[in-house]
């Protein structure tokens, strides 16, 4: 309805006020998306504040926290009770919103927001909109270029809803039209965004008690497997404490100050005995993220994070959670391989039979079930006892690498990382590089290796052979990202190269000429644009046409696939190798106990 | 209703001391640091039998001409030192260890977040980030000095 705020520079605070009662939010909550919307702030609700709290109040209506990552998210229209209003509104992302700033002549399908896609609105907010641009609350200078038209395009017809996953979609335009002056306004957002894309695969979350209106408190089922994860990682019985000087020296990663950690931590340890159940320290972990995201510590326990809310909320045996948690981190972190989820899954069946190894598959490091499967394989050959220590420290190594040092620091620090950093690419690469397996493998697939690597390697008839593996890997990450009907995977590959970036920066140099080459206007340039970073180098055949880089995507795949097999199969011997030679083991001890007391007496 | 509480370390420095701010405080301060001694040799006196048995409650420590002085100390040598008046003759001994034992359960809240380092002093003050647990036991002896609990 025109008359609530389209034209004016600032909507009327009375209206507005009107507007949010009508969405029979509870008052804490109006509270809440009037601060978050900044509007206080700005002393007034300009279009930016106003679309944020409509934006907000859908995420509130559809049970989601009220924060700025819940409006990134896919959401239904809020319902307001008004006569006029049929409630539907039409939000596109806030990105996109503030985009709408600058892109005037888009700003119309912006305006959509109380309305039935009138046009009326067309011309209303055209400069006033530029003066809340300062307004949005700055944060973490973490900022990343965000292609708002791409959105806009979507919002222009009017008819579409939000596509299920606009930062997917929009990573391949990154850069291509980011206007700067929707900077300032969606830099805080992206930066959310960014943290938030790791939580929220599911966009809607169903929350059963939603009579509760603190909901920046309400933990989403990834935040969830995430703790659970720490806290296994920390404490591998999900059922007994956290001690506190351990908890203690988590928590001071966060780098968080330590009167605040003091306060978190006795928000959350709610039966004070100095120790976190798993349900405390969720709720202790969730404060930490939530302080780290800006927001002000709350009074007392929020009811979301109690722990009996908690255990209520999210009662999972371990091991079921493990592997989910295991298979989830590979899902919304697209970096691992498929065939290595492939590997890990025929080898977790494989695993059945072993004693040590099973017990890390069910741990929630894949990266550790994996260096434990590439160390119990040829340690199978030579000897049993030894496995259990080497894997046992092998996991530890990893686990404490990439969650104590990389995933709180990422979380913390760098906002544009998810939490959740999937093992380094290169540190398995590099203890892969000392198994066996490259003697196993190297005559009949070179480039299997990086099975264990991200992505799957594409084997071009390209000089350096010895660094194939690696090559491989980068000439596939640009072929994945500019791969136009495989615009999904833009995303992916972007991960991927900053988490492989380091190691193969070498070798990607080589090909950059060859991807600058190739690639001309695509979306994608930015994705091994940053990647590349050191000089030109001439290559001698330059010009790829992207079916046949398609063709070796697809032989690497099938190679992949038959190193899978054999891998699996030779899994499958050497297991059967390990029960026979457990059983004569077994049967010479025997004859031992019966030989020795004759020789005694 | 008592008139001044502290919490005295095991190295004898004070943890935390509060007295009624209409009185002076600084008699209070040489008051527990005088009381003190007589904390240490009740403790001895007593250690010398039976160290598990021993009492944490210690009593009245000394009397003054307004004051009492009463004594409590924890297994791990910390000791609370309560002032009271001595006009208040409704307090009764059962009272007095009453509100001891809600000190010491405060206390252990204290004690209890990690992020307590033993030996810090129990101050509520600061910004955000205040410990919770502090508030509480200055709540809890604010709650004390207003009316006995």
């Amino acid at each position: 309805t025109a008359r609530i705020a389209p034209g004016t520079a600032t909507a009327a605070a009375g209206s507005v006020a009107d507007l949010l009662r009508a969405s029979q939010l509870p008052p804490e909550t109006l509270h809440q998306i009037r601060e978050l919307c900044g509007a206080k702030r700005v002393g007034y609700f300009g279009p930016t504040q106003f679309y944020i709290a409509l934006k907000l109040i859908a995420a509130a209506q559809s049970g989601l926290p009220v924060r700025i990552e819940s409006i990134k998210c896919e959401l239904p229209l809020p319902r307001f009770v008004m006569s006029k209003n049929d409630g539907e509104m039409r939000f596109g992302n806030p990105a996109e919103l503030h985009g709408a700033k600058v892109q005037v002549p888009y700003l119309t399908t912006e305006k959509n927001s109380f309305k039935r896609m009138d046009d009326e609105d067309k011309q209303e907010t055209q400069s006033p909109t530029m003066s809340p641009l300062a307004s949005p609350p700055s944060s973490p200078p973490h900022y990343q270029r965000v292609p708002l038209s791409h959105g806009y395009s979507k919002l222009r017809s009017g008819t579409e809803q939000m596509h299920p996953a606009p930062y997917e979609a929009r990573q391949p335009l990154v850069q291509s039209e980011g206007p700067s002056s929707g900077g300032p306004g969606t830099k805080p957002l992206r930066h959310q965004a960014s943290l938030i894309r790791s939580f929220s695969v599911e966009r809607e979350l169903q929350d059963s008690n939603s009579s509760y209106p603190d909901e920046p408190w309400r933990i989403t089922e990834e935040q969830r497997e995430y703790y659970v994860n720490q806290f296994l990682s920390l404490q591998p019985d999900p059922s007994s404490f956290i001690s506190g000087s351990v908890a203690k020296n988590f928590f001071t990663k966060s780098k968080l100050s330590i009167p605040e950690l003091s306060y978190i931590w006795e928000l959350s340890d709610v039966d004070c005995d100095g120790a976190l159940t798993l349900s405390e320290f969720c709720a202790a972990f969730h404060l930490i993220v939530a302080r780290k995201n800006g927001y002000p510590l709350p009074e007392s326990l929020p009811p979301t994070l109690q722990p009996e809310y908690l255990q209520a909320a999210f009662p999972k045996p371990k091991r079921e959670c493990a592997l989910f948690d295991s298979y989830s981190e590979s899902l919304p972190t697209n970096q691992q391989p498929r065939d290595l989820n492939w590997m890990e899954k025929t080898s977790v069946k494989d695993m059945a039979d072993f004693p040590v190894p099973t017990q890390d598959v069910t741990d929630d490091d894949k990266q550790a079930s994996k260096s434990t499967i590439n160390e119990a394989l040829p340690k199978d050959m030579s000897e049993d006892p030894a496995t259990p220590k080497d894997s046992n420290s092998l996991k530890a190594r990893p686990r404490s690498r990439s969650y104590s040092s990389t995933s709180i620091e990422e979380a913390m620090k760098r906002g544009e990382d998810p939490p959740t950093p999937p093992p380094r690419p290169q540190k398995t690469h590099s203890r892969a590089s000392s198994l066996d397996l490259n003697k196993v493998f190297q005559p009949s697939v070179p480039a299997t290796k990086s099975g264990l690597l991200p992505p799957p390697p594409a084997l071009p008839p390209r000089p350096c052979p010895s660094q194939s593996e690696q090559a491989s890997e980068a000439e596939v990450l640009p072929q994945l990202s500019r791969a136009p009907s495989q615009a999904a995977e833009g995303s992916p590959a972007k991960k991927d190269i900053p988490y492989s970036q380091p190691p193969s920066k070498p070798i990607r140099r080589k090909f950059r000429p060859e991807n600058q080459a190739t690639e001309n206007q695509e979306s994608s340039t930015t994705v091994s644009g940053p990647a590349s970073v050191a000089t030109v180098k001439p290559h001698p055949t330059v010009q790829k046409q992207s079916s046949k880089q398609k063709k070796a995507i697809q032989t690497a795949i099938r190679k992949n696939k038959e190193a899978n097999a054999v891998l699996a199969r030779l899994n499958s011997e050497l297991q059967q190798q390990l029960k026979e030679v457990h059983q004569e083991r077994i049967a010479l001890e025997n004859q031992l106990e019966q030989l020795r007391p004759v020789t005694v007496l | 209703m008592a008139v001044c509480v502290a919490v005295i370390a095991k190295e004898n420095y004070p943890l935390y001391i509060r007295s009624t701010p209409t009185e002076n405080e600084l008699k209070f301060h040489y008051m527990v640091h005088t009381s003190l001694d007589v904390v240490d040799e009740k403790v001895s006196a007593m250690g010398k039998a039976l160290v598990d048995q021993r009492e944490l409650y210690l009593g009245l420590l000394y009397p003054t001409e307004d004051y009492k002085v009463y004594g409590y100390v924890t297994n791990s040598k910390v000791k609370f030192v309560m002032v009271v008046d001595s006009s208040n003759t409704a307090l009764r001994d059962n009272e007095i260890r009453s509100m001891f034992r809600k000190l010491h359960n405060s206390y252990t809240d204290v004690m209890c977040n990690p992020f307590y380092n033993p030996g810090d002093r129990i101050q509520s003050s600061g910004n955000l980030g205040i410990s919770l647990s502090c508030r509480a036991f200055d709540t809890m002896v604010t709650s004390m000095m207003i009316q006995v609990c």
